[in-house]
């Protein structure tokens, strides 16, 4: 579904990105860990489009398109959803409003008629239902005022919404209490299938004992240095990430 | 009040012999001449006139060989109707270049409602005490221009603890074979506990011929009065206007004005005064300019209050794109027995276009000290963030500025009292931005 070749990417001349490899088949979990400053999401920011982003080497395929060419609105539409780890507050778009644009948006590049009121509000209270989402959140404006679980929450229900082949959850954990955590996680949990791939990135093991992933990446100074399996988060959790970071150097003098 | 077309250029009449222009002849020949010396004196404004100092209008008087016309032109329903508002419910009066169209208008009507033209209503008791009476209207150049040499406009007089029953629809069609400076003269009188609604839109029908239009509107609001009044000034690129607005507001009544300002017209300026002769009144003045091209977009305002214990509102929301340039003036005077005045004021603007520009100026004087009065300007562009998680979530680059500028202007259409109109002009904005 997605591969991410020798990625190279700065930001303002600085090199953020120094070779990420990585190959994400269709319906798997894959974590991204790593400690802070490391690249984590500025990878996730990248695949989105963000524009203050350059990418000076390196290529991105999803779905056999050359992801890089894209606009960040086609990403999306193609299939690329970013949970945003600080979502904005956008007053006076009411939260209603901006997802049944974003809804049909992506349905007229699939070329499908636009979603009747009738429908779109079943689908709306069925997602809610889903992922937990308070209805009173719905029609206030765009994040405005929510507090930093309900944000987080929105993020989740706009996924369940626009339904996206792959989700990347940058720090979705961060600024969460343990109740939100898991509301969070049961509603990703929830919208796990065969077709639809996630990227959990995350400086916390915590969140993937809700969410476990298949495949755990330690991202290191703008590299993978470490991949494993979930036990792999476990070990980090306790020996930190000094022990990698020490390996990596050793490397790098060699 | 006759029709005539003057034959000398009539830029050049305005700067060298007023006289020369033809001044219709009815029973306000005392008012008209008074004024016509007073413009004769002072002439047109300059650059170094203070409420003038960032538009130079003379510029936009010499663009084309104006005649000032005052013939009665008629139009069509169907020309009227590019100005329906879906959904609204209202009375529709129609006014081509000033003159009432009876056949296509519905006038309300009842026991203490007397609307009608100007030229058949100088009769009327509101218009003896009210007509020409506004400091902001005598002795203002333009507005005394045309008291001078108006021709006709409309008329409305609610007697004492009358309502309209629904919003009143007036729809302004300029139109012209030659290029005309088209000068309409509105008086609204409200007494006491009268209320109502009006909502001004103007159409303007495809010609080759340019339309300048200096209006004037007097508003009179009596004790325990109030009128909402809307201007939705749809423009066109053979548009020209100056819209003189004057208010005044006696004890305990209440007045809102909106002013939206939207895309073709090159030149508008805006003269917004409201009086307060009364206390404990509300005064909310919201516009939205939004404003393409080389457009100029000048809303000059003015919230005068003379009285203890008045309230006023304001909030001007700019958006420019291109090299659209607007200014605003916000003068608030609160003289010395004007104590427990409440005055606020805000300008915020979005700079979309890379040549657009804002010049804003708040001109607080302030005599009473016991009084809450600020004032707010900015001027800025999108947030990247805010436009980044749209188009993260597949809203294109365009879709998503016009969801921004919707965001940005819905605390002035939030206040919008007309469910109609508030999604007329929220979708005016979308289409305008996805354009």
């Amino acid at each position: 579904m997605l591969t991410i070749k020798n990625l190279h990417a700065e930001v303002e001349g600085k090199k953020i990105l120094k070779g990420i490899n990585l190959e994400i088949p269709k319906g798997e979990i894959h974590a991204i860990m790593g400690p802070n400053g490391s690249g984590k999401s500025s990878l996730a920011s990248v695949l989105a489009g963000r524009d203050n982003y350059e990418v000076t080497e390196g290529e991105v395929w999803f779905n056999g398109k050359n992801l890089l060419e894209m606009s960040p609105e086609d990403r999306a539409r193609e299939g690329v959803f970013l949970a945003f780890q600080y979502p904005v507050e956008i007053p006076g778009v009411s939260n209603i409003n901006f997802l049944k644009t974003a809804v049909n948006e992506v349905r007229a590049y699939k070329g499908l008629p636009q979603l009747e009121a009738k429908e779109f509000l079943k689908l709306t209270k069925e997602k809610q239902q889903l992922v937990d989402f308070n209805t009173n959140l719905m029609n206030r404006s765009l994040n405005e005022g929510f507090s930093g679980g309900e944000k987080k929450r929105n993020e989740i229900f706009q996924l369940a919404m626009l339904n996206p082949s792959l989700a990347i959850l940058d720090e979705t954990d961060s600024g969460l209490d343990i109740d939100a955590l898991r509301i969070v996680s049961n509603g990703v949990n929830k919208l796990r299938d065969a077709e639809k791939s996630f990227v959990v990135i995350t400086h916390y093991q915590r969140l993937l004992e809700y969410i476990v992933p298949d495949f755990v990446h330690v991202l290191y100074n703008g590299r993978i240095i470490k991949t494993g399996t979930k036990e792999l988060a476990l070990e980090l959790e306790e020996k930190g990430y000094d022990w990698l970071k020490e390996a990596e150097h050793q490397k790098e003098s060699v | 009040m006759t029709s005539d077309t003057i034959m000398i250029p009539f830029y050049q009449a305005l700067t060298e012999d007023v006289n020369a222009l033809p001044a219709p002849q009815d029973s306000l020949q005392e008012v008209r001449r008074g004024a016509l010396e007073r413009f004769s004196a002072t002439g047109l404004p300059t650059l170094k006139t203070e409420a003038w100092r960032f538009t130079n209008i003379q510029r936009f008087l010499k663009e084309y060989p104006y005649e000032l016309t005052s013939t009665p032109a008629t139009t069509t329903a169907d020309v009227a109707n590019e100005a329906t508002i879906p959904g609204l419910d209202a009375y529709r009066i129609v006014l081509v270049n000033g003159h009432l169209q009876a056949n296509l208008s519905s006038i309300p009507e009842g026991k203490g409602i007397r609307i009608g033209t100007m030229s058949a209503s100088t009769d009327a008791p509101g218009f003896a005490k009210w007509f020409n009476q506004h400091t902001q209207v005598n002795g203002e150049p333009l507005a005394d221009l045309n008291t001078a040499l108006f021709a006709d406009g409309l008329f409305i007089e609610l007697q004492a603890n009358v309502s309209v029953d629904k919003p009143i629809h007036l729809i302004h069609v300029y139109t012209s074979d030659r290029h005309a400076f088209i000068q309409p003269r509105h008086l609204w009188v409200l007494h006491k506990g009268a209320t109502a609604t009006v909502i001004e839109s103007t159409v303007h029908p495809k010609q080759e011929a340019v339309a300048f239009s200096n209006c004037v509107t007097e508003v009179v609001v009596a004790d325990n009065a109030e009128l909402w009044h809307y201007n939705v000034q749809q423009g066109a690129e053979n548009f020209r206007q100056v819209n003189t607005t004057a208010a005044q507001q006696e004890r305990d009544s209440r007045y809102h004005h909106f002013n939206f300002t939207l895309p073709n017209t090159p030149f508008t300026r805006n003269n917004l005064s409201v009086v307060l002769h009364g206390s404990n009144t509300e005064t909310n003045l919201k516009g939205i300019y939004l404003a393409t091209g080389n457009q100029h977009v000048d809303n000059y305002t003015f919230m005068n209050h003379l009285v203890p214990n008045c309230n006023s509102n304001e909030h001007y929301k700019g958006v420019l794109l291109e090299n659209a340039n607007a200014v605003f003036t916000g003068r608030i005077h609160v003289h010395q027995e004007a104590q427990k005045t409440n005055a606020f004021q805000q300008n915020n603007n979005i700079l979309m276009g890379d040549k657009a520009t804002i010049n804003s100026q708040p001109q607080l004087e302030i005599y009473a000290d016991d009084v809450k009065c600020s004032h707010g300007f900015t001027a800025g562009q999108f947030s990247a963030d805010a436009l980044f998680y749209l188009r993260a979530r597949a809203i294109g680059e365009e879709a998503a500025k016009a969801l921004l500028v919707n965001a940005f202007t819905h605390d002035v259409t939030d206040e919008i009292a007309v469910p109609a109109l508030q999604e007329y002009i929220q979708g005016q904005i979308e289409a305008i931005m996805n354009n």
